[in-house]
């Protein structure tokens, strides 16, 4: 073949490669799209997580606040409810049927209440609650089942809600209104260049059922739109999609711990070369291990993975939503994670005054956390 | 008893296994099987082939209690199976069959149950601030020294309800609603299966000569830590 031939093909090629790789680029950043849910407007029946309330407690009242103070929403905090059971029954101690129970009795007060749509604070019970939906679905006869155990147990019955959605879907539906309200953007006032924040989706927010899911499960866009529309920009990781490493029982365990950190680690390493300024996430357990593993790394291994002996800064969905909306830092417990949040902070042009971090109600001083050996905290 | 038909019986086994082609994805995708010896396809595969003593060897295994439900298998597997779901059948069967004690991971179930089980009967939740301290999970780090040391007076900051009657964040959970629980556990099989990790706990406790009681004792703190 003539050499000026072959170079033609050459480009040709070349071309027709290019030209597919970029369509296939437009196709994948576009995937989320096809999966789409439906997210009721308004008055919602807010579930509780049990992580969330004892690991970060003012992240949910902040959710109640932007959701009904910013948003002019209604959503009601029902005293009656309870757990889910949720991390009992992927730890194995606790039957199908049991959960299945105690899910229909949140159903039922959610009836009792008023209301139709259910939200979930949890990403686990929202995983739970999703699969026993589908159950009842496809088996019927486990529908019967539940309600005739939980009308024994309880002497309760039973509607199923019109729409269910996570906690995290209903600030994507309303990232725009959020966004018209912020006093700050995710954009570096020093640099004026938007900030690299990591976004990370809790497994069984889309993993199980990757339809009941915002972008599905490869193209998660529940926390990525808030990104997008907040300013920032995403990282783009090898290990994004992985899981944080909670794993139930393996974490619960001591002895089993090392799963959890492990797979934690997997993760920070490789986001770390990414230069992220913020991890956002939007499962109570992940946020909560993507904060102390970076803790516990530093400690055991002398590494931190933030800039000058940093961590980098994990914050739950509705915390990012506060702090760009104004709230006080420190009002909405931001104090409350191991790893410090003032580089962001300062990165966001947010004004804090560092002595009440450490103060409780009127003022009154309450001293200050041990400092870790190596991770620096404020 | 068959121990097939009995798993045949647990929906979650029906849902989770189709049919294997033994690719392979679960395991390459399992965050377990990266970091611990742990292969989800050979579980599969042993259910699958339906032989009774595999199967027995697999209840009385540390195995079954490797994975950590993230449920990623779920949504790889191209033909539709969910190696998690087969694993939450075996581990009931384990329990359900007391062989759950024949392997060190099957008994660490005691500290679960001692645990997030008896939290949520006593609290409403799995896990309740006062039962979480530094010496359990170190991982918490100082700040959370800080703020048990501190949790009326800034958790009132902080706009919780601690351990107050009315709706929020930590509140106490009103006695109707934990006896709701309680029923639901007696009738729905989660007593029952408490009862069956206490009884084989006392028995194995005995058989190690290790002093077992209730809380956190001795058998506890080996089954948690070792």
């Amino acid at each position: 073949m003539p050499l000026a031939k072959a170079r033609m093909i050459t480009l040709e090629t070349f071309t027709k490669i290019k030209c597919k790789r970029t369509m296939e680029a437009i196709i994948k950043s576009n995937l989320w799209e096809s999966y789409q849910k439906e997210i009721a407007d308004n008055h919602y029946y807010f579930a509780r997580s049990c992580i969330r309330q004892n690991f970060f407690p003012p992240a949910e009242d902040l959710y109640l606040k932007i959701l009904r103070d910013d948003l002019n929403k209604d959503i009601f905090d029902d005293s009656r409810q309870t757990t889910c059971t949720g991390i009992a029954y992927h730890s194995g101690i606790i039957p199908f049927e049991t959960i299945m129970t105690v899910v229909a009795r949140q159903f039922s007060l959610m009836n009792d209440a008023g209301y139709e749509n259910f939200v979930v604070s949890c990403v686990t019970s929202f995983g739970i609650y999703t699969e026993i939906l589908e159950t009842w679905k496809h088996h019927p006869e486990k529908e019967i089942e539940t309600r005739e155990a939980l009308m024994r147990a309880t002497g309760k019955t039973f509607k199923i809600p019109k729409n269910l959605v996570h906690a995290s879907d209903l600030i994507y539906k309303f990232r725009k209104e959020i966004a018209a309200k912020v006093k700050y953007r995710l954009v570096s006032k020093e640099t004026g260049k938007p900030l690299n924040v990591v976004d990370h989706i809790g497994c069984h927010y889309a993993k199980i059922f990757p339809k009941e899911g915002i972008g599905g499960a490869e193209f998660p866009y529940v926390l990525a739109g808030l990104i997008d529309e907040w300013g920032g920009a995403q990282v783009d990781y090898p290990e994004r999609r992985h899981c944080c490493g909670f794993g139930f029982r393996q974490y619960l365990l001591k002895s089993n711990r090392g799963y959890s950190v492990s797979n934690s680690k997997l993760k920070f390493d490789s986001m770390q070369l990414y230069n992220p300024d913020l991890i956002i996430a939007n499962c109570p357990g992940c946020t909560f291990f993507l904060d102390r593993w970076q803790y516990v790394i530093s400690e055991m291994e002398g590494k931190t993975y933030g800039k000058d002996g940093y961590g980098i800064p994990v914050l739950t969905y509705e915390e990012l939503a506060g702090l760009l909306l104004g709230y006080n830092p420190w009002d909405i417990g931001l104090q409350l994670h191991q790893v410090a949040v003032e580089p962001l902070l300062s990165k966001l042009g947010i004004e804090y005054n560092p002595d009440d971090k450490y103060k409780g109600l009127n003022g009154k001083e309450l001293g200050r956390p041990e400092i870790p050996s190596c991770l620096k905290c404020g | 008893m068959k121990l097939l038909e009995e798993l045949q019986k647990d929906i979650r086994f029906n849902e989770g296994l189709n049919a294997c082609i033994n690719c392979g994805v679960c395991t390459a995708i399992c965050p377990a099987a990266q970091f611990s010896n742990y292969d989800p396809r050979m579980i599969v595969n042993s259910v699958q082939d339906g032989d009774e003593s595999e199967i027995e060897n697999l209840l009385k295994s540390d195995n079954i209690w490797f994975c950590g439900e993230c449920l990623s298998c779920k949504t790889r597997c191209p033909r539709g199976n969910t190696p998690g779901y087969i694993i939450q059948a075996l581990r009931a069967l384990s329990i359900d069959t007391g062989m759950f004690i024949e392997s060190s991971q099957g008994q660490k179930q005691l500290a679960i149950k001692r645990t997030v089980g008896d939290h949520i009967l006593k609290y409403g939740y799995c896990v309740y601030i006062d039962e979480v301290n530094t010496e359990m999970y170190p991982e918490q780090g100082p700040v959370w020294d800080w703020l048990k040391n501190n949790r009326v007076d800034l958790l009132e900051r902080l706009g919780t309800k601690y351990k107050k009657e009315e709706s929020g964040t930590l509140r106490n959970t009103s006695e109707e609603s934990l006896r709701d629980l309680r029923n639901i556990f007696d009738e729905t099989g989660a007593t029952k299966r408490f009862d069956i990790i206490e009884r084989y706990s006392r028995v194995k406790a005995a058989e190690r000569g290790i002093a077992f009681s209730e809380g956190k004792d001795d058998y506890f703190r080996d089954v948690y830590e070792n």
